[in-house]
């Protein structure tokens, strides 16, 4: 990109930075909608989850929905929020058709929660990097215009509309992009642990606009933003402010100055472009919405709602270091996600040894995850199993190659690992009755090498025991026979 | 008025219990249509929809429960007609407007269906100003409706068909709303009792919103009991209207049985303006006098913000209304104008589907909510609003129990007197719009006549205080007899 400043000659170049906010709507796990009783469940036929409130049909009223209260909440308490005793409701006005009552009800003057904050990784020195959080608030989402489906004409799919959402609104205090997709990843984290969301971009779930501004490195003063809409996924974010941060230098670079306007990313054509004109820019018209009270929340209800809250991600981290001796690399891994870290804990705490219930866990089941595109939970091996059949590895009973057999079995039937041992015969033998038939069989068959083991020569070991495995087709346990030999040799 | 323009079907307005004859619902039923037919006939226009053949099934179950011992309550089988604007499962809800003429509601109103539960059947709905924006019912896309007493004058509005069937003795009963004097000037006009409930005190699901902050459903009767029976029948808690008070409803008839003496009635002076016709003023105060005859105590009392009133209300309702009215676009339901594209079709839909007081509301409102000039006008205006309320607060805790006002500064004006002049029209809801900005109950019931013309007095009362104000109410209603009528 050719953003490089430009500059008088003789005199530095200007050194320029990136100022950005995100605002990010996410969907809350309710089963219905915020304002009516219809249900919120993705994937319904167009418009069969609908109502005369959420069509906005004359005379309808909105009654708010108090479960997505209580995940608003919590979300707001996992971003370390002060939560409002009193928030109001207010009317967002604009036309379009997929918007039914012609405004959308959100909060505007007194949000759900203020103040919060959400730490995105760590700088070179270790200290944390902390980026604000300004407000979670409630809002309810719009339908959605079909302009694909009929020639000529555009439909509307009004299940979405009424949907409840949270707008989390970050400080403008992200410096790069890569910063900006660490914000989301570690949100979208969070918000998954904490059972809010299933913040899931394709299903528009989680949506994302940038607010990007810039500025001489050094300067206090906000230059003007723009901002970038259309961002359909975390590296659409990052690549999308890398574009508008080059588009927005250059201008500077020229001495032209930056509008403050819309932007559509495209992410075909790698780039930003103006959504609409300045003389179309919205008035949305915000007043209180009249036909819902101010929301109170007693202070020992939330109170309450914040003990209640479950683990977050960094507690987890902490604790899965302490209470399982793992290195930093595997807690991430086995952080990652809510789900999968209560798999690794069930297994862990149903096996001696955690480090190799991670291994596995990390190992063969995410392979088997990927390979067969199974999200982990519909995953048929129950975290128990796994752990039963990491006893049997521990216990000997089975090699680690069988277990992994056995493994592959069970994630397919969902059988126990005793059972699919049993049935594919993979159970190592260790009865010393048939490991000494095994050698003895062996000793009379190949005299010669027994000989030369008798007479010293060690690595003959391998082969003997190489071939009483094949008699016991893979079963025996190879520590008993190697022990079984030497002291037959030695005896 | 002349004898030609008397409506062949009028009863004297107030006398409760308008069809004596009727041996049962049905019967009553379709007496209703047969003045309905004839007040039609007449042009009056009072009714805007009505189905004959669903009336009567509704009649004929409720006969039949009445038959089978069911005690359905007073109103079992009283037939009644609701405003354009509260919504039916059966009848059309165009709020007089033309953008949604046709329009069925998939659902019925709260009051709708506690009106029915107690046994009453709905027959008609009634003209009004267009979205319930006017004060004459001269706004209305189906043309202007004209008042009983006489058809060459407004019955008022924007509830005018609805005080004009009561007044024409088409049915006893009729649900009006609401938002700046709706119910209580049009009741003054026909010389009928208007009840404006307290905000929150009846449910306003299925009214189609005006101005949600303001907006509450009112009842018209024949007398005072008519509307008190009515009122106890719907209101209440609604789970469906989050703005509806958790509040137990008294039985509002058993103030018929209550005194007025030891009641202190305030006047507020505001009310009572040098400009005010002496013969209106007069009117109230023989009523005042009537009540302290009966014990009532009256007092001289004060409201200072109440000039600001007017101007408050015409910036907070028409942006309530701007936003309110935005989804009629054409996209879903109601009328469509199609265009070349998305704004030309919303702009030749809106254009033709709504009148021009319509629009010159959503036009007031939309500028008044624009960035830069909300704190000057919304913002400011609900500090007017708040300063109103106190104003009565004020009173009340001094010790006034109810208020006593006229309702309206005139009798009903002839069609086409004011309809050109919209600051002149919004003037005949300086005394009304006072309550709808407090949120108090209010009521008008007839004094007297002017001119042969009814004038109506207003009640007001505190919050939730119905009882106290329906106490004066029939008090009132008994001590001036027939004197309220001529």
């Amino acid at each position: 990109m050719s953003a490089a400043p430009r500059a008088a000659a003789g005199a530095e170049p200007v050194q320029y930075e990136m100022v950005v906010g995100l605002e990010v709507h996410v969907q809350l796990k309710t089963r219905t909608k915020l304002f009516c009783g219809c249900p919120t469940k993705f994937g319904a036929l167009p418009n069969a989850n609908t109502c005369p409130v959420c069509l906005g049909l004359p005379g309808t009223l909105p009654v708010l929905n108090y479960a997505a209260v209580q995940l608003g909440v919590r979300a707001a308490h996992a971003l370390c929020c002060a939560v409002n005793d009193l928030s109001t409701f207010a009317r967002k006005n604009y036309f379009y058709p997929d918007l039914p009552k012609g405004y959308q009800i959100t909060q505007y003057e007194r949000p759900l929660a203020e103040c919060g904050w959400l730490v995105i990784g760590k700088n070179p020195d270790d200290t944390p990097i902390t980026i604000g959080v300004t407000r979670v608030h409630l809002e309810e989402d719009a339908g959605k215009s079909l302009h694909d489906r009929y020639r000529g004409a555009t439909a509307l799919d009004l299940n979405r509309a009424g949907v409840p959402l949270i707008e989390v609104v970050s400080e403008p205090e992200l410096r790069t992009a890569k910063d900006a997709g660490a914000f989301l990843r570690v949100l979208k984290q969070l918000l998954e642990y904490i059972g809010v969301s299933d913040v899931n971009m394709e299903e528009g779930s989680l949506r994302v606009d940038a607010n990007i501004s810039t500025r001489a490195a050094g300067d206090t003063v906000l230059g003007t933003k723009t901002e970038v809409k259309n961002l359909n996924s975390f590296s659409a974010v990052e690549r999308a402010i890398e574009a508008e941060f080059a588009r927005q230098q250059a201008a500077l670079a020229t001495g032209t100055t930056v509008e403050q306007q819309t932007m559509l990313w495209d992410a075909a054509a790698g780039e930003v472009r103006p959504a609409r004109s300045k003389e179309d820019s919205h008035d949305y018209r915000y007043f209180p919405e009249p036909d819902l009270p101010p929301l109170v929340l007693s202070q020992d209800w939330v109170r309450k709602a914040k003990e209640e809250l479950p683990e977050l991600p960094s507690a987890k981290r902490t604790r899965f270091a302490k209470d399982y001796s793992l290195g930093d690399a595997d807690i991430e891994v086995l952080t990652a996600n809510i789900a999968l870290a209560d798999y690794y804990e069930t297994v862990a705490r149903g096996h001696e040894d955690p480090k190799s219930a991670a291994n596995w866990v990390m190992g063969e089941l995410l392979a088997t995850l990927r390979a067969t595109e199974t999200p982990i939970t519909a995953f048929r091996v129950r975290p128990i199993d796994l752990a039963r059949l990491l006893d049997l590895v521990r216990a000997g009973r089975l090699s680690h190659s069988a277990a992994k057999r056995v493994f592959a079995n069970m994630a397919e039937t969902g059988d126990r690992p005793e059972e699919v041992a049993e049935r594919q015969g993979l159970l190592q033998v260790s009865d010393d009755g048939a490991i000494a038939a095994w050698v003895a069989e062996v000793i009379a068959e190949s005299p010669k090498e027994w000989e030369r083991y008798r007479a010293g020569e060690q690595k003959l070991l391998g082969v003997l025991v190489g071939q009483a495995m094949k008699k016991s087709k893979g079963r025996a346990d190879p520590k008993k026979l190697n022990q079984s030999f030497s002291a037959r040799a030695a005896g | 008025m002349t004898d030609a323009a008397t409506p062949k079907a009028a009863v004297p307005a107030g006398r409760v219990g308008a069809y004596p004859d009727a041996p049962d619902a049905v019967a009553r039923a379709f007496d209703v249509m047969r003045t309905t037919r004839a007040a039609e006939a007449d042009g009056l226009n009072l009714v805007l929809w009505y189905d004959r053949e669903h009336a009567a099934k509704a009649a004929r179950d409720v006969q039949a429960a009445l038959d089978e011992g069911q005690d359905l309550g007073p109103l079992a089988g009283v037939p009644f007609v609701a405003k354009d604007n509260i919504a039916t499962l059966n009848l059309p809800t165009t709020c007089a407007s033309r953008i949604l003429a046709g329009y069925v509601s998939p659902f019925e109103a709260t009051v709708i269906t506690r009106m029915e539960r107690g046994g009453a059947v709905l027959v008609g709905k009634t003209n009004c100003d267009e979205f319930a924006m006017g004060s004459s019912t001269e706004h209305s896309a189906y043309g202007p409706a004209r008042n009983p007493l006489d058809p060459t004058r407004v019955p008022g509005g924007s509830s005018g068909g609805s005080a004009g069937a009561v007044a024409a003795g088409i049915v006893r009963v009729a649900l009006g709303s609401e938002t700046g004097g709706s119910v209580r000037q049009p009741a003054s006009f026909c010389g009928v009792v208007g009840v404006k409930p307290t905000y929150g005190r009846v449910s306003r699901y299925g009214l189609v919103a005006f101005a949600s902050s303001l907006d509450q459903i009112g009842i018209f009767g024949a007398g005072v009991d008519d509307a008190a029976t009515a009122l106890e029948l719907v209101a209440g808690r609604d789970p469906l209207d989050s703005t509806s008070a958790d509040i137990p409803v008294p039985r509002y008839r058993e103030a018929a049985q209550r005194s007025v003496a030891g009641l202190v009635i305030g006047r507020p002076k505001e009310y009572f303006p040098p400009s005010l016709d002496p013969r209106i003023a007069a009117l109230c105060d023989r009523a005042l006098t009537r009540m302290r005859e009966l014990g009532a105590d009256v007092r001289d009392v004060s409201l200072p913000h109440t000039d600001l009133a007017v101007p408050a209300y015409y910036i907070i309702a028409p942006a309530e209304a701007s936003s309110n009215l935005a989804r009629f676009d054409g996209a879903r339901y109601g009328r469509r104008v199609p265009a070349a594209g998305l704004r030309a079709t919303y702009e030749a839909t809106r254009s033709d589907g709504f009148g021009s007081e319509v629009t010159r509301r959503i036009l007031l409102g939309t500028y008044v909510l624009s960035a830069g000039y909300y704190d000057a006008y919304y913002k400011k205006a609900q500090e007017v609003r708040t300063l109103i309320a106190e104003d009565f607060q004020m009173v009340f805790a001094s010790g006034v129990d109810v208020l006593f006002t006229p309702t309206a500064p005139t009798t009903a004006f002839p069609i086409g007197a004011k309809v050109g002049d919209p600051y002149a029209m919004y003037l005949s809801d300086i005394f009304t719009v006072t309550a709808n900005l407090a949120g108090i109950p209010g009521m008008s019931l007839p004094i007297g006549r002017v001119d042969g013309l009814p004038v109506g007095g207003q009640l007001l009362a505190p919050h939730f205080d119905e009882l106290t104000m329906f106490t004066l109410a029939y008090n009132l209603e008994r001590v001036l007899g027939q004197d309220a009528h001529r």
